[in-house]
């Protein structure tokens, strides 16, 4: 595994725009797991194509998503 | 494998409050990758008044002062004018900022008044549930233009890196936005570029940042991103209004 | 001590800086404007800060920010002025934050006149801004008395981290006499525990906040403040009791218009008429011992103030309505005379 992207899940509020900004496309929302405020949280679908490059952790306005390399 | 990215230290361990996608939380967060870069959280004082950001004493780490709504400069001048060695910032919504606060604003920028603003143009009145802000764009639907803008009635919106730069005092005003990762980087250069100036004791500094706010725009928040880019940018040329310290040559 | 000869407003500026005021913000309104050009020639020789707003709201809001970082800060009007300081006023008590605020009083409401008045009593002993919250009020009737009410209110200020208020008028303001200034250590009160100056990475960071969008803990943030309220109450009444042991009509007033008073009241004796004077120097809180204790022997009190009469609400309260208590005033700027008031002594009449 090249990079690894977690998600701070009681963090995320579903609003998505680390989905648009990650550049592999490997970021969506849950469809049917809600964190404790009901929000369908963000997740990686796909680690191994996660290249580290922090984008959609730059993106995200609740400091939920760490990066690590 | 190292963690690369993370919640800045400046930034306390606390949920931000703002609604899903508020742009508010990425400035908050570049604002405290800068007091960490710089190591200066011990020695900063911010100032936060009225708005969807008041409570932002519970985020950042430095010591806070709540201001009445438009008087953060003022409340600014008050403190850097007796503790010269400490940073001091402002975080201010249009509104506050280009509203009711328009002659603080003014004034502590002619006085040139060593210290940062951060300056929130979502073009709304966020907390109170989306009223017309000064800086609300001709046409644009709010809660008091239902009818969308019109400046017969309600006037034009101000463009304030535009009218700060004409004042002496300013040393340093910039527009930038957060509605991309690229204008993002530019936005945390601008911040940085801020505190610098404000180390070199040159005067005044303004970063404008445009934003979004996805609850009472009525959009997504992607959608809302769409909206700065396509709406607020043309209106809002991003850009270095000011600049004393390049005149200088120095850097 | 050395003695000299001093305008008021220029003694309230020296006696601030003497009390270790490290900064000044004003804005120009007759009739105080002399103390903020003293400021503005004596603040920085003597290592503070003199600053000249953009108005006197921004000025309130400057001594708000340095205040926040323990500095003792200051600023001064007249009536208009105050009325556009309240909302920082009301931030600065809800935010437990010392400072000294000044009015030198003028004829109102609206423009109203430049002459000495007394018509804020009620606005700065009852709402000087929104909310529950009071400021200590200090009423002087000299020159001396301004400025050693200057150096108590920033003592007090500090001891109680609230606004403080000299209360004077146009009269003491333009006025000259001798006065001497007291050795005082500004630092008598400790703020680390509180100030916004910076953690250094030493402490849990200090939020300076009026805030508290949970009900329960507003209420707690108030009653708190009337605690301490409360105790401010019971020890820090001051009043000057003239001539009232054996008064069978007691004179009430304060500031300037109490000197004038004072006349008439020895004017009164002189013709075999009991009269006594009693002079609250605390505003807030309102003496009530001491003018119980003052009209003991008397059988009516007469109100004299340079306005409608707001005081008089207060006395009333004080000794609970038990004894009639008439009023004589003039307002707009006029000052009454030592022989209108003894006129009106004649008529109200102690004696019957």
């Amino acid at each position: 595994m090249l990079a690894k992207m977690t998600v701070i899940t009681e963090r995320c509020k579903g609003c998505g725009l680390c989905v648009t900004a990650c550049p592999k496309k490997i970021v969506s929302l849950q469809k049917e797991k809600r964190n404790k405020k009901g929000y369908f949280y963000a997740e990686c679908t796909d680690m191994d194509s996660c290249i580290g490059c922090t984008m959609c952790a730059m993106m995200c306005p609740d400091c939920a998503i760490v990066i690590e390399k | 494998m190292a963690v690369v990215f993370e919640r800045p230290k400046a930034l306390l361990d606390v949920p931000f409050h703002y609604c899903p996608g508020c742009t508010h939380g990425i400035v908050h967060r570049l604002l405290a990758e800068v007091l960490d870069e710089m190591g200066i959280e011990g020695e900063t004082v911010g100032v936060c008044p009225v708005g969807c950001s008041v409570m932002a004493y519970d985020y950042f780490g430095c010591d806070m002062i709540e201001a009445p709504h438009g008087r953060a400069p003022a409340v600014a001048t008050g403190v850097k004018r007796t503790n010269p060695d400490k940073f001091v910032f402002t975080y201010q919504g249009d509104g506050d900022l280009a509203a009711i606060g328009t002659a603080e604003t003014v004034h502590s920028a002619t006085r040139g008044e060593n210290i940062v603003v951060i300056f929130i143009n979502n073009t709304i009145y966020g907390m109170t549930g989306g009223q017309m802000a000064p800086t609300t764009i001709p046409g644009q639907v709010t809660q008091t233009t239902p009818f969308g803008r019109d400046p017969e009635l309600a006037g034009y919106p101000v463009r304030v890196c535009e009218m700060l730069s004409t004042l002496t005092g300013t040393a340093y005003a910039e527009r930038v936005a957060v509605d991309s990762v690229p204008h993002i980087r530019d936005a945390k250069k601008a911040i940085r570029k801020a505190f610098e100036t404000q180390k070199n004791k040159k005067g005044f500094s303004i970063v404008e940042v445009l934003s979004t706010c996805p609850t009472n725009w009525g959009l997504t928040p992607v959608e809302a991103l769409k909206r700065l880019q396509d709406e607020m940018i043309p209106y809002y040329p991003l850009g270095v209004y000011k600049d004393t310290t390049a005149e200088e040559g120095n850097k | 001590m050395e003695r000299n000869l001093m305008k008021g407003n220029e003694a309230l500026a020296e006696a601030a800086i003497r009390a270790g005021c490290k900064c000044f913000f004003g804005y120009p309104i007759t009739p105080q404007t002399e103390l903020a050009a003293y400021m503005a020639k004596r603040m920085h020789k003597a290592g503070g800060v003199f600053l000249q707003a953009e108005s006197e709201i921004a000025a309130i809001n400057m001594v708000l920010g340095a205040a926040s970082t323990g500095v003792r800060a200051m600023t001064s009007s007249s009536s208009p002025g105050l009325s556009l300081k309240s909302e920082g006023i009301s931030y600065i008590a809800g935010s437990d934050v010392p400072a000294v605020i000044i009015n030198v009083q003028r004829g109102g409401p609206g423009l109203g006149g430049i002459q000495p008045s007394q018509a804020d009593y009620w606005q700065t002993t009852k709402a000087l801004g929104h909310g529950d919250f009071h400021l200590l009020v200090f009423a002087p009737a000299s020159v001396q008395e301004m400025v050693d009410m200057v150096v108590k209110a920033f003592d007090k200020a500090d001891q109680y981290r609230m606004p403080a208020m000299i209360l004077a008028d146009g009269l003491l303001g333009q006025m000259m006499e001798p006065v001497s200034f007291p050795e005082i250590n500004p630092d008598a009160h400790d703020k680390s525990g509180w100030a916004a100056t910076g953690h250094k990475g030493q402490r849990e960071h200090h939020i300076i906040n009026s805030l508290y969008l949970k009900p329960d803990e507003l209420e707690k943030s108030v009653t708190d403040r009337f605690a301490r309220y409360d105790q401010i109450k019971e020890n820090e009444t001051d009043a000057e009791l003239y001539l009232t042991e054996d008064c069978d009509i007691l004179l009430c007033a304060f500031g300037a218009t109490a000197r004038v008073v004072k006349s008439a009241v020895n004017d009164a004796r002189a013709q075999g008429i009991k009269a006594g004077l009693f002079r609250p120097k605390t505003l807030w809180p309102f003496p009530v011992k001491e003018i119980n204790e003052a009209a003991k022997s008397a059988k009516k009190l007469l109100s004299v103030e340079m306005s409608m009469g707001q005081m008089i609400d207060d006395i009333k309260l004080a000794i609970n309505c038990s004894k009639p208590v008439e009023f004589y005033g003039r307002t707009g700027g006029v000052i009454p005379t030592p022989a209108e008031v003894l006129a009106e002594i004649k008529k109200v009449g102690g004696a019957e």
